[in-house]
C-alpha cells in the first residue's frame, strides 16, 4: 500500500507552477514555433555545425536567471540536494547521455510530447519514470535499508 | 532578435514555474519517485497543470504552418519507437533517480548558486559531449 506524505503534499503550488511551465512551453511554441525541450536546447549548443546559438543561450539564461530575479524580490524556496559529489557526477553523466540518446527529458517528452499526444514521447516518459521509481527504490529501500 | 527575446521570456517563465512548483528541489522530486516510502504525489500535479495548458496550445499550433510571430513551426516529425529512445530514456531515469535532478531544475539550482548543482550541470554537459563524440565517431566509421 502507498503511504501519502500529507505534510509534504503541496498540490496548490504544484499545480500553479505546472501551469506556469505549461504557459512557458505554450508561448515558446506559439511565438517561436519550437518545442521547449531543455536537454535538446542545451545539447544543440554542443553541436558545432548548429549556428542557432543566440536563442538557445537566451532560453537557458532565462532558466538560470529565474532564481536570481526571484532572490531580488525575496527568499527562494528550499533547494535540498542530499546526493554526495560522486553521486552527482554519475547522475549528471547519465542524465546528459540519456537525454541526448533518447532525444528528450521531462520537458521535451514529459510536458511537450504528452501535450501533443505523441506516442513516442509517452514511451519515453513511461521509461524514464519507471527507471526513476526503480532507482529510488533500490537506493532507498535495498541499498539504504 | 525578437526570437531571442521571446526565448528569454519563455526560459524565465519556465524557471519560475520550476521554482513555484517545487520541481527545483531535488528532495521533493525524490519524495515523488519514492513510491515505497512516504509518497509525495505533488509532482503529478505539476505535470498535470503543465499538460493541461500544453494540450490547448498544441491543439491550436498543430493547425498552423507559421508561429504567431511568423516563424516556421518546427515540430518533431520522428515517430519511431526504437531502442535508442527506450534505452536513452531509461538511462536518463536512472540518473534522475540518483540525484533528483533533471536538466531544467539542475539549471535553476545552478542559478541559485548551489555548488552541488554546478557539479551536476558540469557532469550533464560532459555526458552530452560524450554522446556527441560517440555519435560522430559512429558517423565517420560508417562512411
Amino acid at each position: 500500500m502507498i503511504d501519502i506524505a500529507w505534510s509534504q503534499f503541496t498540490p496548490g503550488s504544484a499545480l500553479a507552477g505546472g501551469v506556469m511551465i505549461g504557459l512557458a512551453a505554450a508561448s515558446f511554441l506559439l511565438l517561436n514555433g519550437r518545442i521547449a525541450g531543455i536537454s535538446g536546447i542545451l545539447g544543440g549548443l554542443l553541436i558545432p555545425t548548429k549556428l542557432d546559438i543566440l536563442w538557445r543561450v537566451a532560453f537557458l539564461a532565462g532558466i538560470i536567471g529565474a532564481p536570481l530575479l526571484w532572490m531580488l524580490a525575496g527568499d527562494l524556496p528550499p533547494i535540498e540536494i542530499n546526493a554526495g559529489y560522486p553521486a552527482l557526477v554519475i547522475a549528471g553523466l547519465l542524465v546528459g547521455i540519456g537525454t541526448r540518446y533518447g532525444s528528450g527529458c521531462t520537458s521535451g517528452h514529459g510536458v511537450c510530447g504528452l501535450s501533443r499526444l505523441s506516442l513516442r514521447s509517452l514511451v519515453a516518459t513511461l521509461s524514464f519514470m519507471a527507471a526513476g521509481f526503480a532507482t529510488v527504490f533500490v537506493a532507498r529501500h535495498l541499498i539504504g535499508a | 532578435m525578437k526570437y531571442s527575446l521571446t526565448s528569454l521570456f519563455a526560459g524565465l517563465l519556465f524557471g519560475f514555474g520550476l521554482i513555484v512548483s517545487g520541481m527545483a528541489n531535488p528532495e521533493k522530486v525524490l519524495g515523488f519517485l519514492d513510491l515505497a516510502g512516504l509518497w509525495d504525489p505533488s509532482l503529478a500535479f505539476v505535470m498535470g497543470g503543465a499538460i493541461l495548458v500544453g494540450l490547448v496550445a498544441f491543439t491550436f499550433a498543430k493547425k498552423r504552418t507559421l508561429s504567431l510571430l511568423g516563424f516556421d513551426m518546427k515540430l518533431p516529425t520522428n515517430t519511431r519507437i526504437d531502442k535508442r529512445l527506450v534505452i536513452g530514456s531509461l538511462t536518463f531515469g536512472i540518473g534522475w533517480g540518483i540525484a533528483g535532478f533533471c536538466p531544467g531544475p539542475g539549471l535553476v539550482a545552478l542559478g541559485a548558486g548551489e555548488i552541488k548543482a554546478v557539479v551536476f550541470v558540469g557532469s550533464m554537459i560532459a555526458g552530452m559531449l560524450i554522446y556527441e563524440m560517440i555519435e560522430r565517431s559512429r558517423a565517420s566509421s560508417a562512411n
